[in-house]
């Protein structure tokens, strides 16, 4: 039995590294400057890059940070220290709910709710889109990691004369914060990563997208759009954008999980 | 020092509000409210935007195979068998390595490997849906059509699964895909479980003289099924939704057929793929009507594998 | 559970403070009242905690509660500043007065400034040493921010600490043992100047070292604040106390000078319970 379920994981473990391995071998090497810097060029002719992806991928990922991680924070802040009765069940139901909807949904809905209202595919829409995804994940996450602070601390800052409020912004959350970052880390590094919801919203740009009202490129479509593409030069670029966006998530989970590892380490567990 | 003054301190309005205790708890009441609010905001839009398919066509929808976009006639039904058609097999296929791998990395690694290969596991559950499909076009299509199926069709060739020309995408093809996405959630999930389990089990079966075979098969892994069950599920629920490897990799033809060898669709990959082209508001209705579909199968799947969990939890209690 | 398992003799408990302290000084035979308890009776849900508490807590000295483990003791500490407001389910009626006034008038948050309290597990903030003695002060605006540092060099004399820790200001306030973090605490409440110090069996988590520290700080103290310690420690009570309340079973059994109480203590029970024939 041990060979054989130590078969089993050792099978999983060598597909992340034939992932990591092959999109290293084909991704880094069709890498250039030019694919940092430069906007798409028609097909047939050379340099052209992913440049316009890659900050619309910025601006999204920012948009739906404001959006996602101050609802999801204040709210598990609710459920930790202020919430208790059904109202506190019914928002954590419907925050796993939430989570466990499938991203092309997500996109149906804001779709309907923002780009069919404004009659253009935007930027906006496309940042409300991955705020939304964020926010049960920050909110759960907020939430655990509230909880595990011990009472203690909370007695002590009211035996002091502080305010609820004080108490729990002055000690709790920091006392929390490397978990609470941790998780923005983890929960950013899962959205930057998701492609349905963006296609319906932001949609897609061939040049930069001004501003928030425009469609925008994004990493994750681009390499999309690329890779079902019939063009040897679109796929070599597909290849070196799914090699850059692997690589940033892979080392945001990497720091993050380090971070709470060593957090742990330290607190003596 | 003073002495205890005689009159009773309160704090002035402008002091409490200042101290923030009742903006604080509207502040933070109001965020969690949202989450309701944009919860039922979704269902809402997706009940009211496919109210025009779902008159047009009622329940059939579910029940109908042509999809013909021309003549305004939609029906689910190939989506619907794609979608679980892959899903099945995908879970088929991963379930068992997942199982076999958690086990591993439960009881019988050492602690240090465990830890190790446990958290190379969740990174590739951090795998976009994107670049599984990348690789999937690339790498898995082309060990597909050279190796795998043709071996496949010299064995069980006489099966009607694996009758047909393989031209690569294909239902199979997607399923693979699925299977190694999957994969890493079941793991993780039961991995966890399986951990829960109280060493007071284990150390009882030793007692008796088990060896660690029987300990895990006779007392740990029946402890935690409803726990390894649950991950199924929540396995399943993702499967269900995944829409971009599926879509690069299964042919994107709605059609049912016997083999697994075919082209086919999924509902989340239809509606990636032809949404934005859609013209008409039927065809858009349909459309969301999918959307509708697969967002409560997913729901009901997810209530499914939570009350397994819970149901683990009383069971941890109980004893 | 009862820490002494060997029964005392009253003498031993009556010399306990000379012997520890040098002759006590005479204690006023009428000390005007911090609290004022009237009728009191507490409840858990349906649990009827404690039953029908009166008694008068003396201004600026050391009351000593004492009493078998689960006797209601720590409830009743907790009543005096209003923390037993943050559990669900609990019920107060009676009276009690804080001063002249009522407690329930009073803002909690007003309250808690001025009925300090020091838990049984030393639990500093995660923050540094300064930090921790800052946080009261800080959070109720209580001095500017330039006189912060000598406020805080002096609560640590106070505490009898400052030399210990006066080159490690900023580091972590884990860093310290378990005795110094007890009064760093200690120190942390001093510093919003209370009029009264509740302290939850302080000692009871510490070495005999450490607890001796505490009590000659407590000592210190107990004519500049009000101190009512909860301790199952018979000898601590005896050594520092002015006065002694013995509790049992949710009821206040004697409230005694502690030289009377340990001398000649009116009830039976309470000389089965200090001499340690029950516990």
């Amino acid at each position: 039995m041990l060979t054989l379920t130590g078969i089993a994981a050792l099978l999983v473990v060598s597909v992340l590294l034939f992932i990591l391995g092959y999109l290293i071998w084909n991704g880094a090497r069709s890498l250039n400057l030019n694919f940092f810097t430069k906007l798409p060029v028609p097909v047939g002719e050379h340099g052209g890059g992913m440049a316009n992806a890659i900050l619309g991928s910025g601006k999204l990922l920012l948009l739906a940070s404001l959006i996602g991680i101050p609802i999801g924070l204040l709210g598990g802040v609710y459920l930790a220290e202020f919430g208790k009765g059904p109202f506190s069940l019914a928002v954590r139901y419907t925050a796993d709910l939430l989570n466990g909807v499938p991203s092309i949904v997500i996109g149906i809905f804001v779709y309907g709710l923002i780009v069919m209202r404004q009659h253009h595919f935007s930027t906006f829409a496309g940042g409300v889109a991955l705020g939304i995804m964020m926010i049960p994940i920050a909110l759960r996450s907020t939430d655990e990691f509230l909880r595990a602070v011990p009472n203690t601390l909370r007695e002590g800052g009211l035996a002091l004369g502080a305010s609820k409020a004080q108490t729990v912004v002055t000690v709790i959350i920091p006392a929390a914060m490397q978990g609470i970052v941790t998780g923005i880390m983890l929960n950013l590094a899962r959205v930057a990563g998701e492609t349905a919801p963006l296609l319906f919203t932001a949609f897609g740009n061939q040049f930069w997208s001004s501003g928030w009202n425009g469609p925008t490129a994004s990493l994750p479509v681009m390499i999309f759009n690329y890779a079902i593409s019939p063009y040897e030069d679109w796929h070599r670029q597909a290849w070196a954008g799914g090699f850059v966006l692997l690589t940033c998530i892979f080392l945001t989970n990497i720091v993050a999980r380090l971070l709470v590892s060593g957090g742990r380490a330290r607190a003596g567990h | 020092m003073m002495g205890a003054k005689d009159a009773p301190e309160k704090l002035s309005l402008i002091e409490r509000l200042k101290k923030g205790d009742e903006i604080a708890y509207l502040v933070t009441f109001a965020s969690a409210l949202s989450i309701i609010l944009v919860t039922c905001l979704l269902v809402q839009h997706l009940w009211v935007d496919s109210a025009i398919a779902r008159h047009a066509f009622g329940w059939k929808f579910l029940g109908t195979s042509t999809w013909d976009p021309v003549n305004d006639q939609f029906g689910a039904l190939p989506f619907i068998y794609g979608t679980v058609l892959t899903s099945m097999l995908a879970l088929l296929m991963a379930v068992p390595v997942g199982f076999g791998a958690a086990i591993f990395l439960a009881e019988l690694a050492p602690r240090r490997v465990s830890n190790v290969l446990t958290f190379m596991i969740e990174l590739l559950a951090a795998v976009p849906s994107v670049i599984y499909g990348l690789l999937g076009i690339f790498v898995m299509l082309p060990l597909l059509r050279d190796y795998v199926v043709p071996v496949l069709q010299k064995v069980f060739g006489f099966l009607p699964i694996f009758k047909g020309a393989f031209y690569g995408v294909s239902y199979f093809s997607a399923s693979c895909v699925l299977a190694i996405m999957i994969v890493p959630f079941i793991v993780s999930i039961s991995r966890e479980v399986l951990l829960a389990v109280p060493q007071a089990q284990r150390e009882a079966m030793m007692a008796l003289g088990a060896t660690k075979w029987d300990v895990t098969w006779k007392s740990v892994v029946p402890y935690a099924q409803r726990g390894m069950i649950g991950s199924i599920f929540l396995a399943l629920a993702r499967a269900l939704g995944e829409t971009m490897a599926v879509t690069m990799v299964i042919g994107n033809v709605p059609q049912i057929k016997a083999t697994l060898l075919a082209p086919g669709y999924t509902i989340a990959a239809v509606i990636a793929n032809e949404f934005t082209e859609a013209t008409g508001d039927l065809y858009i209705g349909a459309l969301i009507e999918l959307a509708l579909v697969l967002f409560a199968v997913t729901m009901i799947i997810n209530a499914l594998a939570r009350l397994l969990m819970l149901g683990m939890k009383s069971q941890e209690t109980a004893h | 559970m009862s820490t002494s398992a060997t029964p005392f003799d009253l003498k031993k408990l009556h010399h306990a403070r000379s012997a520890r302290f040098g002759d006590p000084e005479p204690v006023d035979p009428t000390p005007a009242a911090q609290f004022t308890v009237e009728e009191m009776n507490f409840f858990y849900g349906d649990f009827h905690a404690l039953h029908d508490l009166n008694m008068r807590l003396p201004e600026k000295r050391v009351t000593g509660l004492i009493g078998p483990s689960g006797c209601g003791k720590s409830t009743f500490l907790r009543t005096l500043n209003r923390m037993y407001e943050t559990v669900p389910k609990t019920r107060v009626t009676g009276n009690i007065r804080f001063g002249q006034s009522n407690l329930l008038e009073f803002s909690p948050t007003l309250l808690r400034r001025r009925v300090g309290m020091v838990f049984q597990k030393p639990s500093p903030f995660p923050k540094s040493i300064f930090d921790n003695i800052a946080y009261g002060l800080r959070v109720n605006n209580l001095c500017k921010n330039r006189d912060l540092k000598n406020k805080v060099e002096e609560c640590l004399r106070r505490a009898a600490l400052w030399d210990e820790v006066k080159d490690k200001l900023q580091e972590s306030a884990f860093s310290l043992s378990g005795g110094q973090q007890q009064r760093l605490c200690i120190a942390r409440a001093l510093a919003v100047e209370p009029d009264v110090l509740l302290l939850d069996e302080p000692c009871s988590a510490l070495d005999p070292i450490a607890t001796a520290k505490i009590e000659d700080l407590i000592f210190d103290l107990r004519r500049s604040c009000t101190i009512i310690i909860v301790t199952h420690n018979m000898l601590q009570a005896a050594r520092i106390s002015d006065y002694v309340g013995f509790f049992l079973q949710g009821k206040l059994i004697e409230f005694d000078a502690a030289r009377k109480m340990f001398q000649f203590p009116s009830n039976k029970l309470t000389e089965d319970y200090i001499t340690g024939r029950f516990g």
